[in-house]
C-alpha cells in the first residue's frame, strides 16, 4: 500500500507538478496579460457553474467503472494499463472533450458577450488561446483525477509506469485535438447542443478514421465511392489513432508531437476565421 | 475624435448602411436618431470595430479601426444595445475583468472599479451575481464597464433603455457631464433625451443620414417651427379666423378649436415674416378688443421633424 503510494508520488505526482509548474510559468511569463485575464475568467466560470463538476463525475465514473468491469483489467493478470484502460479512454473523450469545449464560443454568442469581447482592445488570438487553455486545464484535471486506477494497478502488481505515463500523455494530446475541433465548431453556432453534437461527430470520424481496419476499408474503396476519395484521404491523413498509438507505446516520436501541435494550431487558426466569418 | 467617412455595410443583398459620414469632436455629444432598423446599431458596431465595414473609413483619435485595430479600440468605451454580461460573474468581478482587458494598469484596478461602481450607482449590488440582477442594474453594470478605463470616446447604444424615469434622468445627466471631456455617440428612440443631453443630433433612415444639426437647428426645420399659437375669446371663432387670414404676415391659419365665442389656432408665417407675425397678431387682438389667453411662438419639435422626414418609410 505504502509502496504503491510512494511510486504514485515519485512517478506521477512529481511529473504532474512539474508539467503544471511549466504551464503556469508559460502563462505568467510568456503569454500576454490579456490571455491570462481571459484564461482566469474562463477557468473560474467552469467551476462556478455545475458543468465542470458534472463532467468530472461522468468522466471518472465512466472511465474507471467501465475499465474495471468490462475490459478485464483484473482478470488479465498483466499489470499493463495500456490495453484495457488507454485503449478505451479516447472513446470516452470523443464525448467528454466536446462537452468541455462546447460552451467556449457558443455561450459568448448566446449571451451577446461576443460583442463586448471583440470590441475590447485585444487581438482575437488572445481570447481564442485563453479560452482554449482554460478548457485544456479542465481536461488535464480530469486525467489527473483518474489516479486511483494507477494506484490500484501499482498496488496489485508491478507495472511499467513509464508506459502508463506515456498512455496519459498520448490520451491528453488526443483530448487536446478533440477540444481544438470543438473550439472551431462552437465558434460557428450559438447553440451549445449543436456545438456538442457536431463536434462529437467530427471527433468520432477523426478517431474512427484512424482505426487500422477502417482506414484499410476506406483505402480499398472502389467505383462510385471514388468521389469521396479526397475526403477519405483527408480522414486518413488527419486520423488521430496512429499518432496516439505511437505515443502511447512510449515512443516519444517527434513526428507525432509535431502532428498534434500542428493539428491544434490549425484548429485554433480556423476558430479565428470562423469568428471573423460570423461577424461579416 | 471620431471620424466616419462614407460608411457602407451590406448583409448579402441587403444594404444596412448606405454612405454615412460624420465627425464627433471632443466635448461633443452626438445623438443618433432613427426608426427601428434604420442602421443605427450597425453603424455603431462598425465604429467600435465589431463588424467590418463593407466600404468606408473609420478613425478613432487618429487610429484607423481596421489598420490599427487595438490602438483604436483602446480609446473606446462601448455599451452594446442588449447590454450583454457574463451571467456567472459578480458585478465586481465582471468590472475587474473588463478593466484588465481594457488595459487599466494592475495598480489602478481597484480604484477604477470603485469609481465606475460609484458613478453608475451599483454599490448595493457590488457582490451580487449578474444573473440575479434586475434589468436596470444589468444595464448599468454594462454601462460601468464602458467607462471603466475613462475612455476618450464613448459609444452607447440606447443607454437609457429599460431604466425607470429617475435612472433615465441620472444617466442623461451623466452623459451630459462626461460629454464635456469626451466624444460621445449615443442612440435613442426618446427624442426628449436628445434635447436633454446632446450638443448635436443626426437622424438616420434606411442607412442614410437625412438630417444633421444641433437640436435647435433640427427643431427649426420642422414644418411648424416659427408658427404662432393663439387662443382668444370675445368673438365667434370663424370671425376671428377671417381677420387673421387677412394679415399680410400670415400665410395660413389652422383652426385647432373653434366655438361661438372663442378660437384656438396655429398661424403659419408668410415667407420672411416669421419675426413679425406674433406682434401683428397681438395688435390685431388689441384692436378688436379680444381676450388673449395664449399667444406663443412654436419653436418646432424634434418628434414632428422626425415623423415628417421618416414618414415615407412606414407608409411605403
Amino acid at each position: 500500500m505504502l509502496d504503491a503510494l510512494k511510486t504514485l508520488i515519485l512517478e506521477f505526482a512529481i511529473p504532474t507538478l512539474v508539467v503544471s509548474a511549466i504551464f503556469i510559468a508559460i502563462l505568467v511569463f510568456l503569454l500576454p496579460r490579456e490571455v491570462r485575464t481571459i484564461f482566469k475568467r474562463e477557468l473560474k466560470s467552469y467551476f462556478t457553474s455545475p458543468i465542470a463538476y458534472v463532467l468530472f463525475v461522468v468522466f471518472l465514473g465512466i472511465s474507471n467503472t467501465l475499465s474495471f468491469f468490462f475490459t478485464g483489467i483484473l482478470e488479465g493478470g498483466e499489470a499493463d494499463l495500456f490495453l484495457p484502460y488507454f485503449q478505451y479512454l479516447p472513446w470516452y473523450l470523443v464525448l467528454i472533450a466536446p462537452a468541455v469545449g462546447m460552451r467556449l464560443w457558443s455561450e459568448e454568442q448566446r449571451l451577446g458577450t461576443m460583442e463586448l469581447l471583440l470590441t475590447m482592445p485585444i487581438a482575437p488570438w488572445h481570447a481564442i488561446l485563453g479560452k482554449y487553455l482554460a478548457a485544456a486545464v479542465v481536461l488535464f484535471g480530469m486525467l489527473v483525477l483518474s489516479f486511483p486506477i494507477v494506484w490500484t494497478i501499482n498496488y496489485l502488481g508491478d507495472p511499467d509506469n513509464g508506459v502508463i505515463m506515456a498512455g496519459f500523455v498520448a490520451t491528453f494530446f488526443v483530448a487536446l485535438c478533440f477540444l481544438a475541433v470543438t473550439s472551431v465548431v462552437s465558434a460557428l453556432t450559438r447553440s451549445q447542443l449543436v456545438a456538442l453534437l457536431v463536434s462529437v461527430t467530427i471527433c468520432m470520424v477523426l478517431w474512427l478514421g484512424g482505426l487500422p481496419n477502417i482506414s484499410e476499408l476506406l483505402m480499398n474503396m472502389k467505383g462510385g465511392w471514388l468521389i469521396f476519395w479526397p475526403v477519405v484521404k483527408l480522414i486518413n491523413v488527419v486520423g488521430l489513432m496512429p499518432h496516439f498509438s505511437e505515443l502511447a507505446k512510449g515512443v516519444l516520436g517527434f513526428r507525432d508531437i509535431v502532428f498534434f501541435f500542428t493539428f491544434i494550431a490549425f484548429c485554433l487558426f480556423a476558430t479565428s476565421v470562423a469568428i471573423r466569418l460570423r461577424r461579416a | 475624435m471620431i471620424e466616419v467617412e462614407n460608411l457602407h455595410k451590406h448583409f448579402g443583398a441587403k444594404v444596412a448602411v448606405d454612405g454615412v459620414s460624420f465627425t464627433v469632436k471632443k466635448g461633443e455629444v452626438l445623438g443618433f436618431l432613427g426608426p427601428n432598423g434604420a442602421g443605427k446599431s450597425t453603424t455603431m458596431r462598425m465604429v467600435t470595430g465589431f463588424l467590418p465595414a463593407t466600404e468606408g473609413r473609420i478613425s478613432i483619435g487618429g487610429a484607423d479601426i481596421e489598420e490599427n485595430e487595438i490602438a483604436a479600440k483602446a480609446k473606446i468605451g462601448y455599451l452594446p444595445e442588449a447590454a450583454p454580461l457574463y451571467s456567472d460573474m459578480t458585478v465586481e468581478d465582471f468590472l475587474k475583468f473588463s478593466a484588465e482587458l481594457r488595459g487599466v494598469p494592475a495598480a489602478e484596478l481597484d480604484a477604477a472599479v470603485d469609481k465606475a461602481i460609484k458613478t453608475t450607482f451599483l454599490e448595493p449590488v457590488r457582490h451580487q451575481s449578474v444573473d440575479t440582477l434586475s434589468k436596470g442594474y444589468r444595464h448599468r453594470t454594462c454601462f460601468a464597464q464602458s467607462i471603466i478605463h475613462d475612455p476618450e470616446v464613448l459609444i452607447l447604444d440606447e443607454p437609457t433603455d429599460g431604466l425607470d424615469p429617475n435612472q433615465k434622468h441620472e444617466v442623461r445627466q451623466l452623459i451630459k457631464r462626461m460629454g464635456e471631456t469626451k466624444a460621445i455617440i449615443f442612440s435613442t428612440h426618446i427624442l426628449e433625451e436628445v434635447e436633454a443631453s446632446c450638443t448635436r443630433a443626426i437622424i438616420i433612415d434606411r442607412g442614410r443620414v437625412i438630417a444633421d444639426g444641433t437640436p435647435d437647428e433640427l427643431k427649426a426645420k420642422s414644418r411648424n417651427a416659427g408658427s404662432t399659437i393663439l387662443t382668444v375669446s370675445g368673438l365667434a371663432g370663424s370671425g376671428i379666423q377671417a381677420e387673421l387670414e387677412k394679415l399680410s404676415e400670415a400665410s395660413s391659419v389652422e383652426v385647432l378649436e373653434s366655438g361661438d365665442d372663442n378660437l384656438k389656432a396655429r398661424i403659419l408665417p408668410a415667407k420672411g415674416k416669421a419675426g413679425e407675425l406674433s406682434s401683428a397678431i397681438y395688435r390685431l387682438c388689441k384692436e378688436k378688443d379680444l381676450n388673449v389667453s395664449e399667444l406663443r411662438i412654436d419653436e418646432g419639435r424634434l418628434d414632428e421633424l422626425f415623423r415628417e422626414i421618416t414618414k415615407t418609410d412606414s407608409e411605403a
